[in-house]
């Protein structure tokens, strides 16, 4: 069976662009703080959302909806409607993180099919076959922390499907409970649906040195020419004790592409490519290369070499925990 | 892993030192009244912009001797060409083909971020917000040209072709065929 191609649309242009390059599967959110991906210009209302999925429906692709920040307290009703809205627009499964949620999708919404969101941070067999049992969970997507190896002794363990990031930008290894964003804007991803809100975000270029400052902090500062990153506490350039460098992770992004062939033997069923954030172009590129890869999978043969750096974060990649070279 | 770089045109600097002597102003005002002809067909775009559809925009070309000066104005735009640095909460400069190709889906915004092709000053939100709205409002800018040139549509796409061929500068919307 082909691996499925589950991909970002952060636009109603983007899940177009998604369908046509041949994606099997769109994610997207609506334009509030229930999905990780709030920021100005992106998302879905309810109308470009039912349309969007129809659009997909009709040339056989499939659209997850995000629901994936952990509501606040006496704000609930914002991320039930979410749900409720999903199932009535046609969604395919709805992605979860917070088990409160989880409980209310189950008990109020029992025919529409939940995934559990990387949000969830759900790394060992014990805790997936729990929100399966708990919350009838279908899909568990795995946190970028575990070895191809690893992801197979799990799937040997769970019922559910597994799904794993193949593409795009890396969050440091606490999804779901990061909290570095804050620190500094006083807003998340997990509660906002924000890491480093934009509106906290500024820019300065002198002589060609770039820096980039993060409520008011300045986070990195690259030379002329050199690769610029996103402006994340995570992937901040710092000095302490006369060393400088990036104390939580490098800049660079994930390619497994070369990987597929031993995430398929771990059980893996679904391939997700990280960027709602990104353009129409980018999702057009990204999905064209990772479908042609499941194809050739299929096919028997060799992963097609990809051309994907241009568009990866400090236009560096990397395989992330897959390879656990450096543990 | 080697890093391919994304190869931007730049405008033919003897055509830019040309571009210096030309009067703004009836440009400026023929820019205002396409931009509004975009707007009613491309209303989606202002929503999209939400609290920044009243925010000036500056557009930098790098390699162009003026820089343009957006105003949405909720949806009945006005654009201004400057000569000099221009004013506004939102700066986002780059060779002319950048910013054009980023109209027509042609480049992804992130990525020509990484490069260092584009820069982006001031309200950052801002900045983001167009780009969004502009990257979900599938403009071909070509195309709205020839639907208000009448009987001159046909040769003038013809021109903007080969413009495109020769310079490599995207300035239609690409064909997205269906791959699959």
């Amino acid at each position: 069976m082909v691996m499925e191609i589950v991909c970002p649309a952060g636009t109603p242009a983007s899940l177009r662009a998604a369908v046509k390059a041949g994606a099997h599967t769109i994610y997207c959110g609506f334009n509030d703080e229930t999905n990780a991906r709030n920021f100005p210009g992106l998302n879905f209302d309810r109308g470009e959302m039912r349309d969007g999925i129809a659009f997909a429906h009709a040339r056989g692709s499939q659209v997850l909806i995000a629901i994936n920040t952990f509501p606040r307290a006496g704000d609930e009703a914002l991320w039930h409607r979410a749900v409720a809205d999903a199932e009535s627009c046609g969604a395919d499964a709805v992605i979860l993180a917070d088990p409160g949620l989880l409980d209310y999708a189950a008990r109020n919404h029992p025919g529409l099919r939940r995934h559990l969101s990387v949000q969830a941070a759900a790394a060992n067999a014990d805790i997936i076959n729990y929100y399966a049992k708990t919350f009838d969970v279908k899909r568990v997507v795995l946190p970028r922390v575990l070895s191809v190896a690893e992801i197979a002794a799990i799937n040997a363990e769970i019922e559910v499907e597994t799904e794993v990031f193949v593409f795009g930008g890396l969050c440091v290894m606490a999804e779901g409970r990061c909290s570095l964003s804050s620190y500094a804007t006083g807003l998340s991803p997990n509660m906002n649906g924000v890491c480093s809100p934009a509106s906290h975000v500024e820019y300065h270029e002198d002589k060609g040195v770039l820096d980039a400052r993060l409520g008011g902090y300045t986070i990195h500062r690259v030379e002329k020419d050199e690769p610029a990153p996103y402006p994340t506490l995570c992937k901040g350039c710092f000095s302490a004790q006369d060393q400088t460098g990036h104390l939580f992770e490098d800049p660079v992004s994930l390619n497994a592409e070369q990987l597929i062939p031993q995430l398929q033997k771990a059980g893996v069923t679904a391939l997700k490519i990280e960027g709602r954030q990104r353009s129409r172009s980018y999702v057009t590129q990204v999905v064209r290369n990772f479908r042609a890869a499941v194809d050739a999978l299929e096919a028997g043969q060799p992963m097609p070499e990809g051309m994907l750096a241009r568009l990866s974060e400090g236009q560096a990649m990397t395989t992330g925990a897959y390879k656990k070279t450096w543990r | 892993m080697p890093h391919p770089q994304v190869s931007i045109p730049l405008f033919p600097p003897i055509l830019a030192r040309a571009l210096k002597v030309m009067p703004l102003a009836p440009l400026s005002l023929s820019l205002t009244a396409y931009s509004r002809k975009i707007a009613k067909t491309h209303p989606g775009l202002f929503r999209r912009l939400g609290e920044f559809d009243h925010t000036r925009f500056v557009l930098d070309p790098t390699d162009l001797p003026f820089v343009i000066c957006l105003d949405p104005n909720g949806g009945v735009p006005r654009v201004t060409l400057l000569r000099g640095r221009g004013e506004g909460a939102a700066r986002i400069s780059g060779p002319f083909a950048a910013l054009i190709g980023l109209v027509h889906g042609a480049y992804d915004g992130d990525a020509l971020f990484f490069s260092r092709d584009l820069v982006i000053e001031g309200d950052t939100g801002a900045a983001l917000a167009l780009r969004n709205a502009v990257d979900d409002a599938e403009l071909d800018l070509a195309q709205e040209i020839a639907s208000i040139s009448g009987p001159l549509a046909r040769p003038l796409q013809h021109l903007i072709a080969f413009a495109e061929r020769r310079t490599g500068v995207c300035l239609s919307r690409p064909e997205e065929a269906e791959a699959w």
